[in-house]
């Protein structure tokens, strides 16, 4: 009798995990495991479809793109940093649950300023002054536009979603119109390397210098894990933090533990629009050189992915930030030697993070199937 | 099959994840019968007639409807069943009229005969002793009106069966008495009813049988005439419990707080609060009775400097001297020196932090304590312990999310916080809301400890009967303003159901 009562149960469905049945550690890591070489299993058919090769070789091929070679393990470590150190920025803001997808275009005016400074100043100056100069523009910078946002967000809880995009497309405004003011070759729309005879303001041939060898963005990665250590302390064991992560929960819970909520957002916002400024500086005194509309890359939108992955654990950032870089930097390798273009590569980690993120599905939900009666 | 049960159910079971929500429950429901499906929160009711609706489906079991067997697998099918199911919360668009609200959804000519449908509507407001207009808009409406509306709209479906989930809980006693006539008139014309409920003497004046559940298992189904309000919480909780309310005559009582011509606006512009005024006194319980949404939120929330303050004022009385509260943020009410403590009706979204664990939770008034730019946690875990320790609350570790403890155990850990802060001035909005009865009456000593300790209490309730037992004074709110304050010891409940929807300062 029961058994015609279950014909017109639905054939499967969704629960939520409980406590009681939630998924242990190890099983968590496994699923995870499972869902990367899920991954690399369709990216190697993606592959093979395209190329008819060995989709082993090709895959050893990514391993020499991303660290064949002492020059890519440095552009791979150097990437990371850049990658982890806008991730950090952002967090803060995002604990807040204030959808900053700004940090684009607070890169850029970081990156806008800290060029302007090598430009103006640089012929004039060179040493700790400089980088102390281009360090505070960065930051202010940065600072300027991620408080402008927060300031309407706090005062008329206009949607910072939308606010801090439109920034973005301003950042990027300005960006070319001062690659037309400081264009290297009339018509050419680009500034090419800034101070390339001098190299005043480059970090690689400071004083801060080269610590290890050629290729090397030591003050780079030191920079940013100073940064990852000081934010990890700040989220978790300040009283900034703790207020952070009950704006985040609830603002009225916030209200109601005395919590000036508008002067967090807008102090959060700060922080996290100058930490933004602040890798403009790296990108265009560290490693690039010059800036265009191109220069933040779309680092601020991957950092999001990387936060959140991470649930906003700053250790956890830095293992995913160099995941990252590296499929980046080994798909980029295999387009090329292997014919395919820049966009396969994004194909291809677009497949990964598309399992990483799906996986998260299995961590949380149970799938049960029509007839399906576990013992009690 | 007997066909004089409109609803059997055999051995109904659900389960989400681990837990059972109804295990093996058999039961029937007579036609011409109202049955009260009586159990603490967490028992299982509401589970089980979401199954008659069509909102779950059982893992395992059998129902039958007017003896045969169906399978009800969405709302739809339980409206084509005759089943209509009234839910805590309304389900109206508030634009439209009533009778536009009734025939939402119902197949139709493409021209709308509205005085047909006005008509008939009619006609089953007269056969059952409803009070509505049908022409009448959803926003002019009582919460008493909605719900008609609710039944109506079910009635009009062609409804045999009707399953009430907590009705009366957001009604005066007067609009209560109302409903129940209603409800009668329907049992007489041979409709099956049941009513989810948790209030024992509403279950012993309605209902024909009651059926009771307990932590998702069926207990049995008693007659009304044989059982008691003792006999039947027995049954609900398991073991014998004393309903008895400790109420000491209050000593040395003194004015701790005044309240002069209090008024607040909202940022719609509503006016929420309208010269509002009294004295709440050490060593006593003011109880605030009203209807939801009378303004009670708002006067917690301006003591504690948290609203919008127009005009008036807050004066707090201590021995070195008066301190006037109004225009000071909740950091500085703490600041001067004013010990305030504040239980929120809101506990999740307000009075606590889901995610966060119960340490920090603890901590969420006081983690500004101490110098420096980090947060001291040791204090507030060894208090945390001892809230723990001293108000039994369950939990795997003080290390876990609060939001994974049971409401009781929650409500607990609020209260223990805002007890430990000792406080002069105790506010609790609906304090035992959703608790079971066990956990509530533990809440209910606490509240008396305090008021016995010489601390100025005052209580937010909704149940009439615990607010007589508990509080000392009574405070009505009617539509933001006081309507009266009374002796609780020698008030009924019906002078405050009419105080609480009359505006008459005269009754005192």
């Amino acid at each position: 009798m029961a058994k015609d009562n279950l014909k017109k149960e639905p054939l499967m469905r969704i629960v939520k995990r409980t406590k009681n049945s939630t998924i242990s550690k190890k099983m968590a890591v496994i699923v995870r495991v499972v869902a990367i070489l899920l991954a690399l299993v369709v990216c190697g058919i993606f592959i093979f479809v395209l190329t008819k090769t060995n989709p082993i070789k090709v895959y050893y091929g990514m391993i020499e793109g991303a660290m064949g070679t002492n020059r890519r393990v440095w552009n791979t470590l150097r990437d990371t940093m850049i990658l982890l150190a806008v991730s950090l920025a952002i967090t803060p803001a995002f604990k807040m649950k204030f959808w900053n997808i700004g940090a684009e275009g607070q890169i850029l005016v970081g990156g806008i300023a800290t060029a302007a400074v090598m430009r103006y100043m640089g012929a004039t100056m060179n040493g700790p002054g400089l980088f102390a100069v281009m360090i505070v523009v960065s930051i202010v910078a940065g600072m300027v536009w991620g408080i402008i946002p927060a300031i309407f967000k706090a005062q008329y809880n206009t949607n910072e979603t939308l606010f801090t995009l439109m920034m973005n497309y301003i950042a990027i405004q300005l960006t070319s119109y001062f690659c037309i003011v400081w264009e290297a070759v009339k018509g050419s729309g680009t500034i090419g390397t800034i101070n390339q005879e001098t190299r005043n303001g480059w970090i690689s041939t400071s004083f801060l210098g080269n610590i290890f060898g050629q290729f090397n963005y030591s003050i780079n990665v030191i920079l940013v894990i100073i940064l990852m250590v000081v934010m990890a302390y700040y989220l978790k064991k300040t009283k900034h933090g703790y207020e952070i992560a009950v704006v985040g929960e609830s603002e009225n819970t916030a209200r109601y533990a005395g919590i000036n909520v508008k002067k967090v957002i807008i102090r959060t916002m700060a922080i996290s629009g100058a930490l933004c400024g602040l890798t403009g500086f790296l990108l265009v005194s560290g490693s690039s050189h010059t800036i265009s509309t191109n220069t933040a890359g779309g680092r601020g939108f991957t950092a999001i992915i990387v936060s959140w992955l991470a649930k906003f654990n700053p250790y956890i950032m830095l293992l995913i930030s160099f995941f990252l870089v590296f499929l980046d930097n080994g798909a980029v390798q295999i387009a090329s030697q292997y014919g395919l273009n820049e966009s396969a590569s994004e194909v291809m980690t677009g497949i990964v993070l598309f399992f990483l993120i799906g996986c998260e599905f299995f961590l949380n939900y149970r799938v049960v199937f029509r007839g399906k009666h576990e013992e009690a | 099959m007997d066909t004089n049960n409109a609803i059997e159910l055999k051995n109904i079971c659900k389960r989400f994840g681990d837990v059972f929500a109804n295990k093996n429950i058999t039961l029937e429901v007579r036609k011409g019968e109202i049955l009260s499906l009586l159990g603490e929160n967490g028992s299982g009711k509401t589970t089980l007639m979401n199954m008659l609706s069509g909102i779950y489906f059982p893992d395992d079991g059998q129902i039958f409807i007017d003896g045969k067997e169906v399978s009800i697998t969405s709302p739809k099918d339980a409206y084509e069943l005759g089943i209509g199911m009234i839910h805590q919360h309304f389900k109206l668009i508030e634009t439209f009229t009533a009778a536009e609200n009734i025939i939402l959804g119902l197949p139709g000519k493409e021209v709308i005969q509205m005085n047909a449908v006005v008509e008939k509507i009619n006609e089953l407001i007269k056969k059952y002793g409803f009070e509505l207009d049908p022409t009448k808009k959803i926003y002019d409406m009582s919460v008493s009106e909605k719900q008609t509306v609710e039944i109506i709209k079910m009635l009009y479906r062609g409804a045999n069966i009707l399953i009430l989930d907590e009705p009366t809980a957001v009604l005066t006693p007067q609009e209560t008495d109302r409903l129940f006539d209603v409800l009668r008139n329907m049992r007489n014309d041979g409709k099956a009813i049941i009513i989810i409920t948790h209030k024992l003497h509403e279950v012993l004046s309605l209902s024909d049988r009651v059926a009771v559940l307990r932590k998702g298992e069926y207990i049995g189904t008693v007659l009304t005439k044989e059982a008691t309000e003792l006999s039947l919480t027995e049954m609900m909780v398991g073991e014998k419990v004393s309903l008895n309310i400790g109420r000491k005559p209050p000593v040395n009582v003194h004015k701790k707080l005044s309240i002069k011509n209090l008024t607040c606006v909202d940022k719609a512009g509503v006016t929420t609060l309208k010269n509002v005024s009294f004295e709440a006194n050490a060593g006593e319980i003011l109880g605030i009775a009203g209807i939801a949404g009378s303004g009670q939120k708002e006067l917690l929330e301006a003591v504690a400097g948290l609203q919008n303050i127009q005009e008036g004022s807050i004066v707090f009385h201590d021995d070195k001297g008066d301190i006037e509260l109004v225009g000071k943020t909740s950091t500085e009410i703490r600041n001067v020196g004013v010990a305030l403590s504040f239980v929120p009706e809101d506990r999740l979204g307000m009075g606590l932090v889901g995610n966060m664990d119960l340490a920090d939770n603890v901590m969420l008034r006081s983690y500004m304590d101490g110098k420096g730019i980090a947060v001291n946690r040791k204090k507030p875990r060894q208090k945390t312990e001892k809230i723990v320790d001293e108000l039994k609350v369950v939990t795997p570790s003080i290390s876990t999310p609060i939001r994974r403890l049971s409401g009781g155990n929650v409500q607990k850990v609020l209260v223990g916080r805002e007890i430990s802060n000792a406080p002069a001035v105790l506010m609790t909005a609906y304090a035992v809301r959703g608790l079971d009865i066990n956990t509530s009456y533990i809440i209910y000593n606490l509240i008396n400890e305090q008021k016995e300790k010489g601390v100025a209490v005052i209580y937010v309730g909704e149940d009439l009967d615990v607010l007589l037992e508990l509080a000392d004074r009574i405070l009505v709110l009617c539509g933001g303003s006081v309507s009266g304050i009374v002796d609780a010891r020698t008030t009924t409940k019906e002078q405050i159901g009419l105080m609480m929807t009359k505006h008459s300062t005269e009754v005192m």
